[in-house]
């Protein structure tokens, strides 16, 4: 359960302060699935990084799961994005370097599991995006789709409630876009909370619920099926 | 994270740049090799040399004469020490050059003339036979104990006794062989002693080279040195005309220069790992820059901060590690080498070997940590976000 109450965040540009998200209240409830649509600087990013963990809010509140991200250390805060959320990014973000399989582990490595254990969960994962076959593969050496398909393996490893998605789509050809959209969609099914960030309106549609986003402020809610 | 998995990380990322690795290593390598070789040839010949001196007798006091022809002292004379203050026993030697023969062989050797006692003030080690006699000295024999070298060169053998050796046109006859020597400063492989009473006829020769005088016990080395003082300037009257040293004071000087030698050795060694970690360092950051977006995304799926600090620092103390021990190996093998030019008894000690790795290791956290903290402490958003 994600509560936003009244969130702002200013960033400087130089001189001008710059209000990337100016009152933003939410509330999004457990295994929803909620796209978050907005013109390029409307803001949505940030709110999605605060919502991640990733960056903390300047004023207002925020809950997650009854608990105040504001009074949290840094490890808890590591901790949650650990174990309670999955990233996935527009540049996939996989470590170049290592092999899908061991992209994929990575998260299980900082959560201190056992190798057993990471082999069988990495394994599980992965075989859930359907690269099973391509464990030994370095990013590079995958298409697009499939780096994609890699970082949801990697989201999906530590058995996260909530799925951040910035852009998912973003990088990708409309054919591996669909085939990832199906997949966040068959994610939800199973009881995954999944927040996505978007601006195409096709992929926008496929969620449950649409919040739109202009200069930093809610502009509208909307459940699918239109009415607002 | 476990300890296992951050060293597996850090070294897949070190073999991933290769060549940046090996270079930066090297400062560690260079400064590793130079600590181990300087100390180790420091202490191999700090060993040595004060082994030599103290196979002398730790009792020793000797005089140089250096007094004109005109001004001698006789080896009757120098005997009359033997018994006073502090002295024990006494002996006076005389040497020269010269070519010795036997057979057709010949040879350039040093031929010193000796008494009786020089053996016991010594401590000169026989292979075979015996040293001169009291008798041969008084009587004037042509008898002689010659070096391990000067056998093996006129006589293809240690096993000479009663052989003849010619000396200026004598005959004398070999009544001992000294065991080989493994002195720096005296070398007696080369030297054949003869009785001082036939040198000073034969090379017509009335001075003496040098006194020694064992003191009665070490304590009294100071009381014998006065002895002998007050005595050679009664007899050649004037103080230029000998020198009077001990032996504490020979170590006491070598000491000291060993002492200098290792502090002026150990900072240069001090230098050149300080320049290797700066080196780490700056690659450190170098590679942290780079690899700020690798920290952001590890941040962003649940890297703790100390995760990422520890994963860096390992890089670096790996770096410095592999440094030193690749140093310490190739300063084995450079201490083979020394030993075979320098021909002296080198060891790597194990104290020496803690001392490099310890220093090397410690020289990869001092100059790690910065590099570390500076990774750890990105903000996961601003480190995503670098291009």
């Amino acid at each position: 359960m994600i509560e936003l109450t009244d969130i702002k965040k200013t960033y400087l540009m130089g001189e001008t302060e710059v209000h990337a998200l100016n009152g933003v209240s939410l509330v999004i409830p457990d295994g929803a699935f909620v796209a978050i649509i907005g013109p390029s600087g409307s803001g949505k990013s940030t709110l999605m990084n605060v919502i991640g963990c990733l960056d903390v809010a300047d004023e207002g509140t925020y809950k997650l799961d009854g608990q105040y991200v504001k009074d949290m250390t840094e490890r808890q805060l590591g901790t949650i994005r650990n174990q309670k959320i999955g990233f996935i990014f527009q540049q996939f973000n996989l470590l170049p370097k290592l092999t899908a399989y061991e992209n994929v582990e990575l998260p299980l490595i900082y959560q201190g599991l056992s190798h057993d254990e990471r082999k069988q969960r990495t394994i599980e994962s992965l075989t859930k995006v359907g690269l099973a076959d391509r464990m030994d593969h370095k990013p590079t050496e995958l298409s697009g789709g499939q780096q994609q398909r890699v970082a949801i393996a990697r989201a999906l490893a530590t058995h996260p409630t909530l799925i951040l998605a910035d852009e998912p789509t973003g990088n990708l050809d409309s054919q591996s876009g669909k085939e990832i959209m199906q997949m966040l969609k068959d994610l939800n099914a199973e009881g995954r909370g999944i927040v996505l960030i978007t601006h195409d309106t096709w992929v926008a549609s496929q969620a449950d619920e649409q919040v739109r986003i202009v200069d930093g402020q809610i502009e509208t809610k909307g459940r699918k099926g239109g009415a607002q | 994270m476990k300890l296992s998995q951050a060293l597996k990380m850090a070294m897949m990322s070190l073999k991933g740049n290769k060549m940046r690795s090996f270079l930066t290593m090297l400062g560690i390598i260079i400064g590793v090799l130079a600590v181990t070789l300087l100390i180790s040839v420091v202490q191999g010949a700090t060993g040595e040399i004060t082994g030599q001196v103290e196979s002398l007798g730790s009792n020793l006091v000797f005089a140089q004469i250096t007094s004109p022809k005109t001004v001698y002292i006789t080896v009757d004379d120098v005997m009359k020490l033997e018994g006073m203050g502090g002295i024990d026993i006494v002996t006076a030697s005389k040497s020269g050059s010269s070519t010795v023969k036997a057979g057709t062989e010949n040879k350039s050797a040093t031929v010193e003339g000796v008494t009786a006692q020089y053996n016991q003030v010594m401590n000169l080690d026989l292979l075979y036979g015996r040293f001169l006699a009291p008798l041969d000295v008084e009587a004037k024999t042509n008898n002689a104990v010659i070096g391990y070298k000067v056998a093996k060169d006129l006589y293809g053998t240690t096993k000479c006794l009663g052989n003849s050796v010619n000396i200026k046109g004598r005959d004398f006859t070999v009544i001992g062989v000294l065991d080989e020597g493994d002195s720096m400063i005296s070398s007696t492989d080369s030297t054949v002693y003869i009785p001082l009473l036939t040198y000073q006829r034969l090379f017509n020769d009335k001075e003496l080279g040098a006194i020694y005088v064992s003191a009665e016990n070490a304590d009294a080395v100071d009381t014998a040195e006065t002895t002998l003082d007050e005595y050679l300037l009664k007899e050649l009257g004037d103080e230029d005309y000998f020198t009077v040293i001990n032996q504490s004071a020979i170590l006491d000087a070598m000491d000291q220069i060993l002492g200098v030698m290792t502090t002026l050795l150990a900072g240069i060694a001090a230098i050149s790992l300080l320049v290797g970690g700066i080196g780490i360092m700056n690659i450190m950051l170098v590679s942290v820059s780079e690899r700020t977006r690798e920290i952001g995304i590890r941040k962003a799926i649940g890297a703790q901060k100390s995760d990422i600090m520890i994963q860096f620092l390992i890089e670096s103390v790996v770096l410095s590690v592999a440094g030193g021990l690749i140093g310490i190996l190739l300063g084995l093998i450079g201490l083979q080498i020394f030993e075979q030019i320098m021909d002296i008894n080198l060891v790597l000690t194990w104290s020496t070997t803690a001392l490099a790795l310890g220093f090397s290791a410690g020289v990869g956290i001092v100059f790690g940590i910065g590099p570390a903290n500076k990774a750890a402490n990105l903000k996961p958003i601003d480190a995503l976000r670098y291009e």
